[in-house]
């Protein structure tokens, strides 16, 4: 219960500190942080929360866009980056991208209230 | 203690931003900011429009003095409906940046010698090569002409305003893919930028001379000026010009005088040198276009064509507009980067453009003092010259400074720190009109809203550079063509080589009057054309540069279908802007197969050369024989001048295929058929032509072989993003044509804005371009037209009032701008 909480509050806040867009894409690391610090849970526990939720934010938010544009935008990033051309690769990229940055986020606030709290 | 993995996490996060938040390199490219780029609420995602996105916005700003509805129809043109001229010129400067924001401001950091700002030090060299040039002096120059022009300044001024309007209503995550792809952010827009881009069109059209003056001044210190004379001749046999052989003129009003030292000084050996800088304007970058009559269509109204073609890039050059104000109401061709419509029609006249091809810019020969270039001799003394500092910022590393010095006789492009490839330690100043600024916006403001001939006559008189064909037609029934521009009145072969610059004797003496350039009115033969051959035969008193400038075939065979036909419609015009036929490989075929010796030919080049007899003289996409000809002609010139070229240690330029052509024609001795590398031998045109077989048999076979023989496949046209990356391109189109053919087609280079206009009341259009109206990848409208422009089909253009519009089932969105 709790693991599905913190997952679901990583994916809520990155998406809402998200649409700050003045400020640098990056930012979710510090509510993934908070998140973790606030739910106690083992590290790898933590870490899983955050990458989970990430992952599953960038790749919802990116499979989204990418349906309503039929894939036009993403086969040919996929063809520059290069991927192959497969946008299904390129969402998948995406979410380990988002995915990774937010469980080190998480599990670095993880350690901080284990530090904090010993 | 759980600091030490509190310390590695926090240190494996912050790493994992600094990666993903740094471009890396990839060989000699560098990686978009991977995490930002992917980030789908920030990064690339973003720019993926929806397929089903609605164009409808009411936009609020205080720019504007009343407020502006602009229909969108179904093909993404926007039909500008204003209660005033500048909110008009507002609200195309908003929509160009909202569709086309990247381009347009790319085209001027290239203008303005700023690439490296964008793509790092790759392109130093371009950057300095364009501020050498003067494009920021020539662009302030036609700032400053526009304060005499207090409607066209406002008019300049409320296009940068909505442009930049719209940059500023721009979210972070809404800036253009390729800006995330690079990683930079648009800066504000300014009137300048607008002028940069008409410098950078200048340059396109006219700047071949940087390259080919050079080229030129090689080839004639490497053959000698008898030979050179004859290789790169100015005598054209098949030349049918602009303006109808017969046509009487008057004397010249501007006599050129020759310098007496020309023998010595500048038909003799001189310096050589070796071009720089980026790579010279495509030499196809030319056109057609024609006018026809009454007299000949089958309504009695005149029809007007034009295609300008010039590179193909994605996104276009060209964004389609409508403008309509109570002054005017204007459709047709317009460039992200300029108000007004450039190339189109309003409900009176339709007007097109070619490019005159004329020379306009030249090298002197400048002697410093010392490498500091603090003065130089000139008229028997030493003279200062102005050191400017040019500062090129370069992504990724720390400015250069590039010093440039300033003569009366222009800005040196070459000198010890920007050197050129056996260029003796010479200094060499450019010289061109385009410095000088133009106020040719002036004509296009002034064509968008004339009426008549008289209007058209007076606003193309205020065009400078780049020299134009301006070809017109009225609904009142008369046509038109004048060639346009502020022209040198030069002295026989001046400028074609670099110049000597010690003293005024060289300088140019003087320019022709606008009222003695080439132009014909209502002429009897009931129609007007132009494909950037000479304008007039050598009875025209001025000298109007060197013939390789001027392409002869596609005026030759536009001409002979137009005498040919009667009774056309505007569906024949379309028909005959993409017709394919080759009049001169009909030319060549004939003269080569007289050279052919069958008996040294095995069966192999017999086949294809049946191929080359059979062929109907078409280069549609399926014709093997169009690409059969082109591998043999090629051979054969080859052949024919290989061994005279190779010893040659500067680049020079290959003489014109009509230099061979009309030599095989005249049955005179052809110059240079022996093969100097057989010193006992001596070849005639029937050896060349068995070697030129022989050469292009084996890789006709390869093609052949590789299924890649058709002409379509052979030319394999192209249209490139301006960035060259293949994703962003769309590649191998299925379309004929070629160099030399009306489908003036090429591999990456062709009709870039295809429009027919029939001037019966109402006006009835047809335009195509190689594009699609908006500049985003991500857009389904990116490359909409492209498939019907390869097939050669026209959409029919709406030009209706806002009333009708709103009735029309075509208009599918609409934008309205309130004042806030």
């Amino acid at each position: 219960m709790k693991f599905i909480v913190a997952t679901l509050l990583h994916a809520f806040l990155a998406f809402t500190i998200g649409l700050y867009s003045q400020f640098p894409w990056w930012l979710f690391i510090a509510t993934s942080a908070v998140v973790s610090f606030f739910i106690a849970q083992a590290p790898a526990k933590s870490f899983f929360a955050g990458f989970i939720g990430l992952a599953a934010l960038w790749a919802g938010l990116a499979t989204g866009k990418d349906i309503a544009n039929a894939h036009l935008l993403s086969s040919k990033v996929a063809q520059i980056l290069p991927l192959g051309g497969s946008y299904v690769v390129l969402i998948l990229v995406t979410a380990l991208v988002g995915g990774l940055l937010g469980g080190f986020a998480a599990l670095t606030g993880a350690y901080l209230r284990s530090n904090s709290t010993k | 203690m759980r600091i030490v993995p509190f310390i590695i996490s926090a240190a494996v996060t912050a790493g994992l931003v600094v990666a993903l938040n740094t471009p890396l390199s990839v060989g000699k490219t560098k990686t978009p900011r991977l995490g930002y780029f992917l980030s789908p609420q920030q990064g690339f995602w973003q720019n993926a429009e929806p397929e089903n996105q609605s164009f409808d916005a009411n936009i609020v700003t205080d720019g504007l003095q009343d407020k502006v509805e602009v229909l969108m129809d179904e093909r993404l043109v926007p039909h500008i409906y204003a209660n005033n001229d500048n909110d008009a010129y507002y609200t195309q400067g908003f929509l160009h940046a909202k569709f086309r924001l990247w381009q347009m401001e790319f085209q001027t950091y290239v203008a303005a010698g700023r690439l490296s700002e964008i793509v790092g030090p790759d392109r130093i060299s371009t950057d300095r090569f364009f501020r050498r040039l003067g494009m920021l002096e020539g662009a302030e120059a036609t700032m400053k002409k526009m304060a005499n022009n207090p409607a066209l300044q406002a008019a300049v001024a409320s296009y940068a305003a909505g442009v930049n309007a719209y940059i500023k209503s721009l979210k972070p995550e809404q800036i253009p893919f390729e800006y995330k792809l690079l990683d930079y952010k648009p800066e504000a827009w300014t009137p300048i930028k607008t002028y940069l881009f008409l410098m950078f069109m200048s340059y396109d059209l006219t700047g071949r001379g940087t390259t080919t003056d050079l080229q030129m001044t090689n080839s004639k210190n490497y053959f000698g000026y008898e030979d050179f004379n004859k290789l790169y001749t100015n005598v054209q046999d098949s030349l049918d010009p602009i303006i109808p052989k017969g046509t009487v003129y008057e004397a010249a009003s501007v006599i050129a005088k020759a310098p007496a030292s020309l023998d010595s000084l500048y038909f003799a050996k001189t310096a050589s040198v070796a071009p720089s800088g980026p790579e010279a304007p495509n030499k196809s970058n030319g056109s057609n276009n024609w006018a026809i009559a009454g007299s000949k269509t089958k309504s009695g109204k005149p029809i007007l064509a034009s295609d300008p073609h010039l590179g193909l890039n994605l996104p276009s050059l060209w964004y389609e507009v409508q403008i309509t104000t109570p002054t005017h109401s204007t459709y047709g061709a317009s460039f992200p980067g300029s108000p007004a419509v450039i190339i189109g029609f309003n409900d009176s006249i339709a007007w097109g453009v070619t490019n005159a091809g004329r020379d306009v810019l030249d090298y002197y020969d400048i002697k410093f003092k010392d490498s500091t270039m603090q003065e130089y001799w000139f008229n028997g003394a030493w003279q200062k010259s102005v050191i400017k500092e040019e500062r090129i910022k370069i992504k990724g590393q720390p400015d250069s400074i590039d010093r440039v010095a300033i003569t009366a006789l222009g800005p040196v492009m070459y000198d010890k720190s920007y050197n050129a490839n056996g260029s003796d330690g010479k200094y060499l100043a450019v010289r061109w009109t385009a410095q000088d600024g133009s106020s040719g916006l002036q004509t296009f403001y002034e064509l968008n809203r004339a009426k008549n001939f008289d209007d058209y006559l007076s606003a193309i008189n205020h065009w400078t550079c780049p020299g134009q064909n301006f070809a017109f037609a009225s609904v009142s029934g008369d046509i038109a063509i004048k060639q346009q521009g502020s022209f040198v009145a030069r002295w026989d072969r001046q400028g074609d080589f670099i110049m000597p610059g010690q003293d005024s004797s060289y300088l140019w003496q003087g320019m022709i009057p606008s009222s003695e350039n080439p132009m014909i009115k209502n002429p009897e033969r009931g129609f007007v054309s132009s494909a950037n051959q000479m304008s007039t035969d050598s009875t025209y008193p001025y000298y109007l540069g060197a013939a390789n400038a001027f392409p002869l075939y596609r005026g030759i065979v536009i001409n002979k279908k137009l005498n040919a036909m009667s009774g056309i419609t505007p569906q024949d015009v379309q028909a005959l802007q993409t017709n394919n036929d080759n009049i001169f490989a009909e030319m060549a075929i004939p003269a080569m197969l007289k050279y052919i010796d069958e008996s040294k030919l095995d069966a192999n080049d017999k086949k294809y050369v049946g191929y080359l007899r059979n062929w109907n003289l078409r280069n549609d996409i399926n014709e093997v024989g169009a690409s059969v000809f082109r591998s043999i002609w090629d051979s054969l010139e080859v052949a024919v001048w290989a061994d005279e070229f190779k010893n040659a240690k500067l680049p020079l330029q290959w003489p014109d295929e009509s230099t061979l052509l009309e030599q095989m024609l005249r049955d005179s001795v052809i110059l240079f058929q022996d093969n100097i590398s057989t010193p006992n031998i001596k070849e005639t045109m029937f050896d060349a032509l068995t070697v030129a077989i022989k050469k292009a048999t084996p890789y006709l076979q390869q093609m052949e072989k590789e299924g890649t023989l058709a002409w379509g496949a052979f030319k394999d046209t192209r249209v490139n993003h301006l960035l060259k990356i293949p994703a962003l391109s769309r590649l191998h189109l299925p379309i004929g044509g070629g160099v030399h053919i009306i489908n003036a087609t090429t591999n990456n280079h062709g009709p870039s804005w295809r429009m027919v206009v029939h001037l019966v009341d109402g006006i009835e259009a047809y335009g195509v371009y190689p594009g699609g109206q908006s500049g985003n990848p991500g857009s389904k409208y990116y490359d909409t037209f492209i498939d019907s422009w390869a097939a050669g089909k026209y959409y029919r253009i709406l030009f209706l009032s806002k009333e009708a519009a709103k009735q029309n089932s075509q208009f599918k969105w609409r934008i309205t701008f309130t004042h806030a």
